[in-house]
């Protein structure tokens, strides 16, 4: 038994295994009406994982499972902001899954197993261990799209997200050999010393590098592997953009952080990956900007912002320094609130046979509820990068990271296209205040829906105005587990 | 008095007094969203003026500072204080804001909580780049007073609103971002710190001045505007309301000519001598070249747009001949702007509100209809032309006496707005006041109000007391002017 010992620092997942189970179970004596009880019992379960990753959270690292698990800051802090946001996003879908016969237990089931992978994708210190907590999200991922059964757009979703993802993970997995072929080890702390030393800088390490690097590529949705974001996002129940669009992306850092951060962060290799990063960021910021301007489908919209955005996590990374990488975490932190709130904004206008998905439906929001309107004009603002929004900050990190770098005219780019992009953030600003409302229905969510949305909203505003102790919690958490 | 934190509540009272008008919500509630707009809009002009009488003439460098940590991790702070410069712009400012809530009150009749909140966060944002001397903290308010102007034009402004919100916002934006650069690289070199205060002092080599010197001139020019990047300001005045015309007009294109003293003067000193010709050349033109665009319009509100561009030319101009006649000019010019072109929008609007147009071949005759209205029309259009004894005459002159000394031709060249500027001014004049009651409608006109008396008659006093009697104004600015020129003149080149 030593070889699993000590046992705390995998409580949370354990935790969460055990609730999933629990769950699957109690939910079969469930009937259809009461099926609010196994939505109580998936946000207990999620709470409860808070709070043990709070209690059981530790500053320093701590190795367990043989070395092929690990518990330090950074792990606790995307634990829990990974576990909040999968709460916040169940509570923005309730009334739209029900009103589409998704309310069932196998949604929470496979929202839980997509958590649990995220938590052991992120606690992993051990290429194979990341490798099965990523297979486990992915695949809760693509039956969570398919679960609309009845729509065709959905399932073909679901079908593309599958195959460009398994040959994603292959990708991964590929590269994965090729570094074990390597250094002949697949724990992470052990691939960094052994990587130190010099002698394992091979051609064939290089190789595998290139691989990995496109299989991140993949997981975040950058170009040129960018192709499924928009389909998926698209084709996919509101809902499950929402969850496929959030807490995975923070979970597609941790890989980063473990991958590039630690395994293969020698400066040999990060003067390597350091090219490949910085073709894909501007890249994805070009193509996401300028092609986020025609659609009118505003899921379309925000998955191409989502690639820009992803473009400028990754100008954040390719820094190569613990400030790189914390200014990359700060950014994503930031990005998963921007994008629960908007697409928790599509979820509350929606209604039983009636998806808000385009443009058009936020017509004159203004003079349905100021209220809405004013969170998404936050929202709005925030992504183009305004203060005193926070998404200013987020910006603002990542290139101070950028220019400390000496990259100032990948920073020239990068604002250059950010002005591209308040172009259609703007647009939705227009619709929402400065054009006539088409539709006159009553916006009426659940109040937990509404506390939620409005906190998520000033969270914006208040983030903007103290944004120092994220900053210092996201740089600090990087610098404790690097 | 001393205790309280003045420039805090120059900047907070407004926005606070703007949150507190959001809560009342809609529009049935509407003449409690003007009362409390209106009381806070006093509050806020209120609490500055002891920033005026408690202010030490002689004293060098800042007065009333405060400073707090804000963002650790970037050693932000919150750090402000002020200048005879600031001073007198903050005092603009807020006298405006009182101005622009009563010049709405009947007017505006839908979403009027929104539009007076708007009004008071831009007023506060406003106060916060006068008096922030932390260059993150200068970004911030620069950039957030986007946010409240975007949405003025846009629901407020005339039928072309939406192009004009868009040209207004992504113009300042591009300007703006690559600013933003220019301050991260400052933080940079200046060992992690984003304080005016070490800015002025780290020595920097003449080609990273000169860079960071344009990009600081991206945001500033954009916002004057100079020529040839002042495109968005007719179509943005063209289109907003008449609220969003006067503080557009009198206090946000001050931020550029403010960014110019406070920013790129100070932190690049030599890339700022060396550019002097490249600046001084755009300002003439858009004296010269603009005033003479500004008389072939006939919109009224274009007329008056254009008129502004060729008037901060003077602003530019006079900052950079380098002397403190033309400075101090310059900055005088700014707080005469400020209250001449405000009026003129207001007279505009006053015209506008009663035949909704602003054709000027649609009017004509006026004065048979509104005589007290034509004799405070006249006196602005008089302020406009520079004529001696009011305010336009006493920047305009000082910063023709400044060019002087640096050559006579930018004097010349300057001077000519003397005649462009009574020339267009005065013909738009003659052409909407005086004739024959040119139409029907014109001989239905009523006068002014009491509360449009108020309004013009606050403005019409300031004008006439800044042209008659300067002193006040000027006073509070030779210290500081000296301080900076002096600063300014001094290499930042490091010795090889």
């Amino acid at each position: 038994m030593d070889f699993i010992l000590p046992l705390w620092p995998a409580f949370p997942e354990l935790f969460l295994l055990f609730a999933v189970c629990v769950i699957l179970v109690a939910d079969l004596y469930v009937a259809d009406e009461n099926r609010i009880v196994t939505y109580g019992l998936t946000q207990a379960a999620l709470f409860g994982c808070i709070v043990v990753t709070w209690v059981w959270a530790t500053p320093s690292k701590v190795y367990t499972f043989s070395n092929m698990f690990v518990d330090d800051l950074m792990s606790d802090v995307l634990k829990l902001i990974v576990c909040v946001a999968v709460m916040v996003v169940l509570a923005y879908s309730r009334a739209y899954v029900a009103a589409r016969g998704m309310f069932r237990g196998e949604f929470f089931a496979l929202a839980l197993f997509a958590t649990l992978g995220m938590m052991i994708m992120i606690s992993a210190n051990h290429l194979l261990v990341l490798y099965l907590g990523l297979e486990l999200m992915m695949l809760s991922l693509y039956s969570m799209v398919a679960l609309q059964r009845d729509s065709a757009l959905a399932t073909e979703a679901a079908m593309k997200y599958f195959v460009l993802g398994a040959l994603a993970s292959g990708m991964l997995l590929y590269g994965m050999s090729m570094v074990y072929g390597a250094t002949e080890t697949l724990e992470i702390t052990a691939l960094a010393d052994i990587i130190a030393e010099g002698s394992a800088i091979t051609p064939v390490l290089i190789f595998g590098l290139v691989f990995v690097v496109a299989g991140l590529g993949f997981e975040l949705g950058v170009v040129p592997f960018h192709m499924w974001v928009p389909d998926v996002y698209h084709g996919a129940p509101s809902s499950v953009t929402l969850f496929v669009s959030s807490a995975p992306k923070i979970a597609g850092f941790a890989l980063i952080v473990r991958l590039l951060g630690q395994a293969l962060g020698d400066d040999v290799l990060v003067a390597e990956w350091q090219q490949m990063l910085l073709i894909m960021a501007v890249l994805s910021i070009i193509i996401g900007n300028v092609t986020a301007i025609v659609q009118t489908n505003l899921k379309r919209m925000l998955a191409y912002s989502t690639i820009s955005h992803m473009g400028f996590v990754l100008l954040g990374v390719l820094v190569g320094t613990d400030v790189g990488l914390g200014s990359a975490m700060f950014y994503i932190v930031v990005y998963v609130l921007m994008n629960v709130g908007a697409f928790g904004m599509i979820l509350l206008l929606s209604r039983a046979g009636f998806e808000a998905e385009n443009l058009d439906d936020f017509k004159g929001l203004n003079q349905r509820s100021p209220w809405y309107a004013f969170l998404m004009l936050l929202l709005m603002f925030s992504m183009t990068g305004i203060p005193p929004t926070v998404g200013f900050y987020a910006k603002l990190a990542v290139l101070q990271a950028l220019l400390s770098g000496g990259f100032i005219a990948v920073a020239v780019i990068a604002i250059l296209f950010s002005v591209i992009g308040a172009f259609y953030y703007l647009r939705v600003v227009r619709l929402m205040y400065f054009e006539a409302p088409v539709d006159n229905t009553p916006i009426t969510p659940y109040t937990d829906v509404k506390v939620l949305m409005s906190l998520n909203g000033l969270a914006i505003i208040y983030f903007g105005i103290v944004p120092g102790p994220l900053m210092s919690l996201c740089l600090y958490s990087i610098q404790a587990s690097l | 008095m001393q205790g309280l934190p003045l420039l805090s509540l120059a900047i907070w009272v407004p926005i606070v007094a703007g949150l507190a008008v959001l809560t009342t919500g809609s529009d049935r509630h509407a003449p409690v969203a003007r009362v409390v707009a209106l009381a806070g809009a006093v509050l806020g002009f209120l609490v500055t003026i002891p920033l005026y009488t408690g202010f030490q003439l002689s004293a060098r460098g800042f007065q009333f500072i405060e400073l707090k940590p804000w963002i650790e991790t970037f050693r932000v702070n919150y750090h402000l204080g002020i200048d005879g410069i600031s001073l007198l712009l903050i005092l603009l400012n807020s006298f405006t804001t009182v101005l622009v809530v009563l010049a709405g009150w009947q007017i505006i009749q839908e979403r009027v909580a929104q539009y007076l909140a708007s009004f008071l966060f831009l007023s506060g944002f406003m106060n916060g780049v006068f008096s922030a001397l932390d260059g993150l903290l200068f970004y911030v308010f620069f950039e957030a007073t986007l946010i409240p102007m975007f949405v003025v034009i846009g629901i407020w402004g005339g039928p072309n609103r939406m192009y004009a919100a868009f040209k207004f916002f992504l113009y300042t934006l591009l300007g703006s971002l690559l600013a933003l650069i220019a301050l991260i690289y400052l933080y940079n070199v200046s060992g992690a710190s984003f304080s005016l205060f070490d800015w002025y002092q780290v020595p920097l080599p003449l080609h990273a001045q000169i860079l960071v010197f344009l990009a600081l001139f991206a945001a500033f020019a954009v916002k004057v505007p100079m020529w040839p990047v002042h495109t968005w300001l007719p179509d943005a005045h063209v289109e907003a309301p008449t609220g969003g015309s006067v503080v557009l007009a009198a206090i946000m294109l001050k931020l550029g000519g403010y960014g110019f003293l406070r920013l790129s003067l100070p932190i690049t000193p030599d890339a700022s001598q060396h550019l002097a010709w490249f600046v001084i050349a755009l300002s003439l033109i858009a004296v010269v070249y603009i005033g003479l665009v500004a008389l072939v319009q006939s919109d009224m509100k274009k007329l008056i747009a254009y008129s502004s561009i060729s008037h901060m030319g003077f602003v530019t101009l006079g900052i950079f001949i380098f002397n403190p006649l033309g400075m101090e000019g310059a900055v005088i010019q700014m707080v005469s702007h400020g209250f001449v072109s405000g009026a003129l929008f207001l007279c505009v609007g006053v015209l506008y509100d009663r035949l909704h147009s602003r054709e000027i071949s649609d009017y004509g005759g006026v004065v048979n209809r509104m005589p007290v209205f034509a004799a405070l029309f006249m006196l602005f259009a008089m302020a406009n032309s520079g004529l001696p004894g009011t305010s336009g005459f006493v920047g305009e002159f000082m910063v023709v006496l400044g060019s002087v000394k640096a050559s006579f031709w930018y004097a010349f060249a300057a001077a000519t707005t003397l005649v462009f500027g009574a020339a267009y001014t005065l013909w738009m004049y003659k052409r909407v006041i005086f004739g024959a009651v040119g139409n029907p409608h014109v001989a239905q006109l009523k006068d002014i109000n009491l509360r449009e008396f108020l309004v013009l008659g606050l403005l019409a006093l300031a004008v006439l007391w800044m042209g008659i009697y300067p002193k006040p104004f000027a006073d509070v600015l030779h210290t500081s002017v000296d301080d900076l020129i002096s600063h300014a003149m001094q290499t930042k080149i490091p010795a090889p």
